[in-house]
């Protein structure tokens, strides 16, 4: 299944240039940009391996995509997004964040219920690997 | 105007009935303390009544003061007791309505309390003979009064992080029809909605636990839909359960069911009051809930600009009492909503600082101290084809929600869905990218619709519906043709 997070997961994957271009929104900004991967998307995954810390001094678009480049020649098969994170008192937060690589063959979920008191029920979300 | 001054002594207290402005409601020096909190009014007195006179009267009766002297005043520290109405100017354009300032020192008013302020503050003078018509127009609040409100349990923020969705508007939508599904009904549309790329569902805010669907059903078979609809697309999903009810001990057992069953986020209407308003938000803070509040009711009393209360004034008491959302205005939808007096409520709920901008109906600087911001919601009469404007207009934190138009999309609820996910999507790349939106969003959402057939049976559905009504509440600041220009 194709997963839908991040911010542009219903538009088709994003081509180098169109990936350059929000890198450069993002620094326009002032955010600092990090690269994340994981090969687990379950929703509440919120920890995926940083590809080294958030990028606070990279102020150049070209920067961000070698390393973009590195992570994905390290991790070709795993889940890579671009994360800005803006300091910004009352922000101090991600901004954007969206999806620059998909496994070959995506994992799914499996969603367990378990009967408990009257009719309600408990949900358990589980990642299945292909 | 001599019979506007303040007697004082003796003279001030003998029996009878003096002016308010002789009763010190009137001090056209009066300088606000920064402790002060302050109330703008546009009042428009009877035929004959002194603008000053009127504005004392307001001030007068929002305070301390009863129709005829009292020589118990005498006992305490009346004068600080007094508000004072310090600035009486001419509302532009509106011949026979005034604005009037009126300070308040802040031993007047209980900490953290909205139902005190406003049993204060609107508690009588609305319905005072003098006066035509009254409108609260704008407030402002001392740090010393604001750090005594806690304010969004979650705010945007923390919210943002709770589902994983940063950089664009979250989407939503309104279960339609609001009344009549049955709980196993209502939960497909619910599925549908969120699958199909909706962040949220909604239940509108008359559905509480009527014959058709008790309220046990409705939340079972919605956290059905919002765990199924997670589990298809990787994304946290909610539905706003609303738990509006008769009494606090039956929305107490309904938010509590909520939370047992795993839902990210509750929902209560403006017409439960602003005590109950506090109170959920107490409980949401203390279980990890998102507080969604739907304004039911506010039209009765925001609409009309001679009379009543502005929403932006609502707003801001909401962010003190503590929700997470609230629907503040589409400017482009069905419901009224001047797009720059819209754009100032907005503001009220998500800066850190609300800067004074009469264009936008904002009279004041007020810092929000720190307090969690709140997430408008635009809904009512909006769709895909309005994206552009509503991401220009309204920025990223802000929940779209096109009920009709998701639902009522002629391939069906899940293409309606898509159909909006993919128009936001592609405006905010298209924006980010550096394009013009306002001008290229009509064509940015055509060269989406080429590849997704959703968003163009959308477009060509609702492509030209506009509302087109003048707006009743609009600023009575406009900018001089020079300024607009720019």
């Amino acid at each position: 299944m194709r997963i839908t997070q991040g911010c542009f997961s219903f538009l088709p994957d994003l081509t180098d240039e169109q990936i350059r271009a929000q890198v450069e929104y993002c620094l326009r900004n002032d955010w600092a940009i990090g690269i994340e991967y994981s090969d687990d998307p379950h929703p509440r995954n919120t920890y995926w391996e940083m590809w080294g810390n958030p990028m606070f001094d990279l102020k150049d678009a070209a920067g961000v995509m070698m390393e973009l480049d590195a992570c994905r020649k390290a991790n070709p098969d795993v889940y890579i997004k671009l994360i800005a994170f803006d300091s910004t008192r009352g922000f101090e937060t991600v901004r954007t964040a969206f999806l620059v690589q998909r496994p070959k063959v995506e994992p799914r979920f499996a969603m367990t219920r378990t009967d408990v008191r009257g009719r309600s029920m408990n949900y358990t979300l589980s990642t299945v690997q292909p | 105007m001599e019979n506007n001054k303040e007697i004082k002594g003796k003279e001030r207290y003998k029996s009878g009935v003096l002016k308010y402005a002789q009763m010190g409601y009137w001090n056209g020096e009066y300088e606000p303390k920064p402790t002060d909190i302050i109330a703008l009014f546009r009042i428009t007195p009877q035929e004959g009544v002194d603008p000053i006179e009127a504005a004392a009267a307001v001030a007068g009766e929002s305070s301390t003061a009863t129709w005829t002297v009292v020589w118990t005043d005498r006992l305490t520290a009346c004068d600080s007791y007094r508000a004072k109405a310090y600035r009486v100017d001419p509302v532009p354009g509106n011949p026979g309505q005034y604005f009037v300032y009126v300070a308040y020192d802040y031993i007047l008013f209980e900490e953290g309390s909205i139902a005190n302020l406003t049993a204060s503050i609107i508690g009588n003078v609305f319905g005072f003979k003098p006066l035509k018509a009254a409108r609260l127009e704008d407030m402002y609040f001392p740090p010393a009064y604001v750090k005594t409100f806690k304010g969004p349990p979650t705010g945007i923020v923390v919210e943002r992080e709770r589902l994983d969705k940063f950089g664009r508007p979250l989407l939503g939508a309104t279960t339609k029809p609001k009344l009549g599904l049955s709980g196993k009904n209502y939960g497909r549309v619910v599925y549908e909605g969120l699958k199909g790329g909706l962040d949220f569902m909604k239940d509108d805010e008359n559905i509480n636990s009527q014959p058709f669907m008790h309220w046990r059903d409705r939340f079972l078979y919605c956290m059905e839909a919002v765990n199924k609809a997670s589990a298809v697309t990787g994304e946290v999903k909610g539905h706003y359960l609303n738990v509006t009810a008769g009494t606090m001990e039956e929305m107490y057992r309904r938010a509590q069911f909520a939370k047992e069953l795993g839902s990210v986020i509750i929902m209560i209407d403006l017409v439960i009051g602003y005590t109950a308003i506090q109170s959920m938000a107490e409980w949401a803070r203390q279980n990890d809930m998102v507080l969604h509040l739907h304004r039911a009711g506010h039209g009765t009393y925001t609409r009309q600009k001679n009379h009543g209360i502005s929403f932006r004034v609502i707003a801001k008491w909401m962010r003190l009492a503590g929700v997470d959302h609230i629907h503040a205005g589409t400017a482009v939808g069905k419901l009224e909503g001047d797009p720059k007096t819209v754009q100032g409520f907005y503001n009220v709920c998500r800066e850190a600082v609300t800067h004074k901008d009469l264009e936008r109906g904002i009279f004041f600087d007020q810092d929000w101290c720190d307090i969690r911001k709140v997430m408008p919601v635009a809904s009512g009469g909006i769709h895909a084809g309005q994206m552009h404007q509503l991401l220009d207009l309204f920025g990223d934190d802000v929940v779209l929600q096109f009920g009709g138009g998701t639902i009522g999309h002629p391939m069906g609820i899940q293409a309606g869905a898509t159909a909006n996910r993919v128009a936001l999507e592609a405006m905010v790349l298209a924006r980010n990218e550096g394009r013009d939106i306002a001008t290229e969003g009509p064509e940015i959402l055509r060269a989406a619709a080429k590849w997704c057939k959703p968003l163009e049976a959308a477009l060509d559905t609702w492509g030209n519906i506009t509302f087109n009504y003048a707006s009743t509440d609009t600023s009575d600041f406009v900018p001089t043709p020079a300024v607009a220009a720019e």
